[in-house]
C-alpha cells in the first residue's frame, strides 16, 4: 500500500512554512530571483515546492485568497519514470518517485513527458541535473511524513495510506457542501499519491484539469511491446524478399540468355 | 574526374569560395560547441524549464533522421528488392544517410546535459522508454552504416578487407533496414506521452506511423535535391526516368499518408481544428498543402518529367517534412507551455555549422571514393 498526502486547500493560510522545511531538509539554496511563495512563486531547480497565491471569487462572488502548494504529485504510474531511458526515475513501493542523479544523461525527456511539468533543470550549471520533490523518500520509507507535511501549522495535510486518504476525502466532500465535487489526483493520469480537495474549482487555481485519466505509461506500452515482434517479422520478410527477388532476377537473366542464343 | 583522382591515389579536395564559407561556418560552430560543452546548456541556448527541447532536438535530430531516411528506402529498393534499375543512386543516397546520422549523433550529444554520461542507457536499461529504442536503434544503425561504407572505403584503403565487407553486405543491408524502420517510428512514438501537451492536429495515437511514412517518402525527395546539387557540382546526372519512378513511389506513400491523416483527424473529431484559422491551424495547412498535396500533384503531372519539376518536388517535400517536425517540437507545444520559444543565435549557428560540416564531408567522400559512378561503368575502372 502506497503512502499519500491529502491536501485541503480550504485550510491553507499561505504561511510558506512547508517551503522552508523543504529547503532545509533537502539542502536547497534560496533563489532570490524566484520566490517560493506569492503570486509569482515558481518551481525551479532550487524550489521543489512553492505556495502560489490566487485571488479568486468564492461561491457568493466575493473576492477571496486561496493558496496552492505545488510539488511533484507522485503519480501512481509516473510518466517521467516510463520516459527515462536510463532508469534515473523510479517509483518505489512506498509511493515516492525518486530521481537517481548518477544514472541521468540529461536528455530532459522526463520534463517533456510529465503531464504537470514538474521536473526542472539546473540550467545555470555546466553539468545540470534534473530536480524535483522526492516526497522526502527517506522519511516516508520509515513511515514518517514528508518534511513539508510535518511542519504545517494550519492542519492542511493528512499523511497516510493513499487509499484510506481517498476514502476520507470522499467523505469530507460528500458531507460538506462548500467543497467542489472533485478530488484532484483521484483519477488524473491514472491517480496520484498527492490528492487535493478544494472549495474553488481546480482550474481557477492553476491545476491542470484537462489531463487524461489514463495512466501515462499505457500510451507507449503497447507500442514498446510490439517493437521486437515487428522488428523480427520485418527481418524475416526482408530476408525472404532478398532471396526471392535475387533468384527471380537470375532466372530472368538466364531466360534472356537462352532467348538470345 | 573522380576516377582520375583515384587512379592517381592522391587525396583531393577542391577549394572553392563556397567551401571556404562552409569551413568558416563550421569553425565558428565548433567554437560555440566547445563553449557549450564546457559551460552548460543555459549559456548558449534559449532552452528553459518551459522549453526543455528546442531547435537541436527539432532540427538536428528529428529532421536530420527523417532526411537521412533516404538511405534505408533506397537500400530496400536496390539491395533487397533487387531493382537494379535504381542502382545508380544507391551509393550516394546511402552516403547522405550515413553523414546525416553522424550529424544526428553529434546533435544529440550536444543536447544532453550530462554528456560524459551518454553511454549510461547501454547499461541502465530503461526499456519502458521509447527513447531507449531510439537510442539503441540510432547507435546500432550508425554502426551498421559505417560498416556498409566499409565496402566502399576498402575499394581504396585497406583493400585486403574488401571481400569480407562485400560478403557481409547483404546481412548488413537487412539489419540496416530494420533499425531505421523501428526508430523512424519511435521518434514519433516519443510524442505519444505528450497527449495533453501537443496540439491535437499533430498528436495522434498513430503519430509513429506518420513519422515512419513521412521518413520513407522524404527519401526520394532528398535524392532529387541531392542529385540536382551533385549534378551541378560534378556534372553527374541521374537519368530523369529513374528519378521520376522514385518520385512516383514516394507520391504513393504520400497519398497513403494523406488518407491516414484525414481518417485519423476525423476519428478523433478534430478535423475541424484544421480550418479554425488559429496559429496552429495555419501552420498545419501550410504543411499539408505545400508539403504533401502539391507534391502529389507534381508527381503525377508532366512537370515531374523535367529537372525543375523534380527539384521542386524534392524541395517541397523535404521542407514539408522539416516543417512537420518543427511543428511537432515547437508550434504544437506553444499553447500548452504558455510561452513561446525562439532559438538563440548560438543554437542557429551550431545547427547551420553541423549542416556545413555534412556538406563538406559529402564533397570530400564523393571526390575520393567511387560514389557517383554508375555500377556498370565502375567495373571498367
Ligand atoms: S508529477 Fe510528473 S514528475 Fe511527478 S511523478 Fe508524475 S510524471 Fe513524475
Ligand atoms: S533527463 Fe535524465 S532523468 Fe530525465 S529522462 Fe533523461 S536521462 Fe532520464
Amino acid at each position: 500500500m502506497s503512502k499519500g498526502v491529502l491536501v485541503d486547500l480550504t485550510k491553507c493560510v499561505g504561511c510558506g512554512s512547508c517551503t522552508v522545511a523543504c529547503k532545509l531538509y533537502n539542502g536547497n539554496e534560496w533563489d532570490d530571483t524566484t520566490p517560493t511563495m506569492g503570486p509569482d512563486a515558481k518551481l525551479n531547480g532550487k524550489n521543489w515546492t512553492v505556495v502560489q497565491f490566487h485571488e479568486v471569487k468564492d461561491s457568493n462572488n466575493q473576492p477571496v485568497w486561496r493558496f496552492v502548494k505545488q510539488q511533484c504529485l507522485h503519480c501512481k504510474e509516473p510518466a517521467c519514470a516510463s520516459a527515462c531511458f536510463a532508469k534515473a526515475f523510479q517509483k518505489t513501493e512506498a509511493g515516492p518517485v525518486i530521481y537517481y542523479p548518477h544514472l541521468c544523461v540529461g536528455c530532459r525527456y522526463c520534463m517533456v513527458a510529465c503531464p504537470f511539468n514538474i521536473p526542472k533543470y539546473e540550467w545555470e550549471k555546466a553539468f545540470p541535473l534534473v530536480t524535483k520533490c522526492m516526497m522526502c523518500s527517506g522519511k516516508v520509507e520509515k513511515g514518517e511524513a514528508p518534511a513539508c507535511v510535518s511542519v504545517c501549522p494550519a492542519d492542511v495535510f493528512k499523511y497516510g495510506d493513499r487509499d484510506a486518504l481517498l476514502q476520507e476525502a470522499k467523505d469530507i466532500i460528500a458531507k460538506d457542501s462548500k467543497y467542489v465535487k472533485h478530488i484532484f489526483g483521484e483519477e488524473e493520469v491514472g491517480g496520484t499519491e498527492w490528492i487535493y480537495i478544494s472549495d474553488i474549482p481546480f482550474e481557477q487555481l492553476g491545476f491542470k484539469t484537462n489531463v487524461t485519466k489514463r495512466a501515462m505509461p499505457s500510451y507507449t506500452e503497447a507500442y514498446m511491446h510490439a517493437t521486437p515482434f515487428v522488428g523480427i517479422t520485418w527481418g524475416v520478410i526482408l530476408t525472404g524478399l532478398y532471396h526471392y527477388t535475387k533468384r527471380r532476377n537470375q532466372i530472368s537473366k538466364e531466360n534472356n540468355k537462352n532467348f538470345k542464343a | 574526374m573522380a576516377s582520375h583522382a583515384q587512379e592517381a591515389q592522391k587525396w583531393s579536395f577542391r577549394i572553392t569560395p563556397i567551401r571556404v564559407l562552409l569551413m568558416l561556418l563550421s569553425l565558428v560552430a565548433i567554437g560555440v560547441i566547445v563553449f557549450r560543452l564546457v559551460t552548460g546548456l543555459g549559456t548558449v541556448t534559449n532552452l528553459s524549464d518551459e522549453w526543455p527541447w528546442g531547435l537541436w532536438i527539432g532540427f538536428d535530430v528529428l529532421c536530420g533522421v527523417a532526411l537521412a531516411g533516404g538511405g534505408y528506402g533506397t537500400a530496400l529498393i536496390v539491395h533487397v528488392l533487387h531493382r537494379d534499375y535504381f542502382a545508380p543512386i544507391a551509393r550516394s543516397a546511402m552516403l547522405t544517410s550515413l553523414i546525416g546520422y553522424l550529424l544526428v549523433m553529434a546533435g544529440l550529444f550536444l543536447d544532453i546535459g550530462q554528456w560524459f554520461n551518454f553511454w549510461r542507457p547501454f547499461v541502465s536499461w530503461g526499456h519502458s522508454s521509447v527513447l531507449f529504442e531510439v537510442f539503441w536503434c540510432v547507435s546500432c544503425y550508425t554502426t551498421v552504416q559505417i560498416l556498409e561504407f566499409g565496402e566502399i572505403a576498402t575499394e581504396r584503403v585497406g583493400k585486403k578487407f574488401h571481400n569480407i565487407f562485400k560478403k557481409a553486405l547483404p546481412v548488413l543491408m537487412i539489419v540496416g533496414i530494420i533499425f531505421p524502420t523501428l526508430h523512424q517510428s519511435s521518434l514519433g512514438g516519443l510524442y505519444l506521452l505528450m497527449v495533453d501537451k501537443l496540439y491535437p492536429l499533430w498528436w495522434s495515437p498513430i503519430i509513429f506511423l506518420f513519422f515512419l511514412i513521412s521518413s520513407f517518402f522524404v527519401g526520394p525527395a532528398m535524392i532529387c535535391v541531392e542529385t540536382t546539387l551533385a549534378g551541378k557540382a560534378y556534372d553527374h546526372w541521374i537519368p530523369i526516368p529513374i528519378l521520376r519512378k522514385l518520385v512516383r513511389i514516394s507520391a504513393y506513400a504520400m497519398i497513403l499518408y494523406l488518407i491516414l491523416k484525414i481518417v485519423d483527424l476525423t476519428n478523433r473529431g478534430v478535423l475541424g481544428l484544421a480550418f479554425s484559422g488559429t496559429f496552429e491551424a495555419n501552420w498545419f495547412l501550410i504543411e499539408m498543402i505545400f508539403g504533401v498535396i502539391i507534391p502529389i500533384i507534381i508527381a503525377f503531372s508532366g512537370f515531374s518529367n523535367s529537372r525543375s519539376g523534380l527539384l521542386t518536388f524534392g524541395l517541397l517535400v523535404s521542407l514539408g517534412v522539416v516543417l512537420n517536425r518543427m511543428n511537432v517540437v515547437i508550434t504544437g507545444m506553444i499553447r500548452s507551455t504558455g510561452v513561446s520559444y525562439i532559438p538563440s543565435a548560438g543554437e542557429f549557428i551550431v545547427s547551420a555549422g553541423l549542416v556545413a560540416m555534412g556538406v563538406l564531408a559529402y564533397c570530400f567522400v564523393v571526390e575520393n571514393f567511387r560514389i557517383l559512378e554508375h555500377e556498370d561503368h565502375g567495373h571498367a575502372a
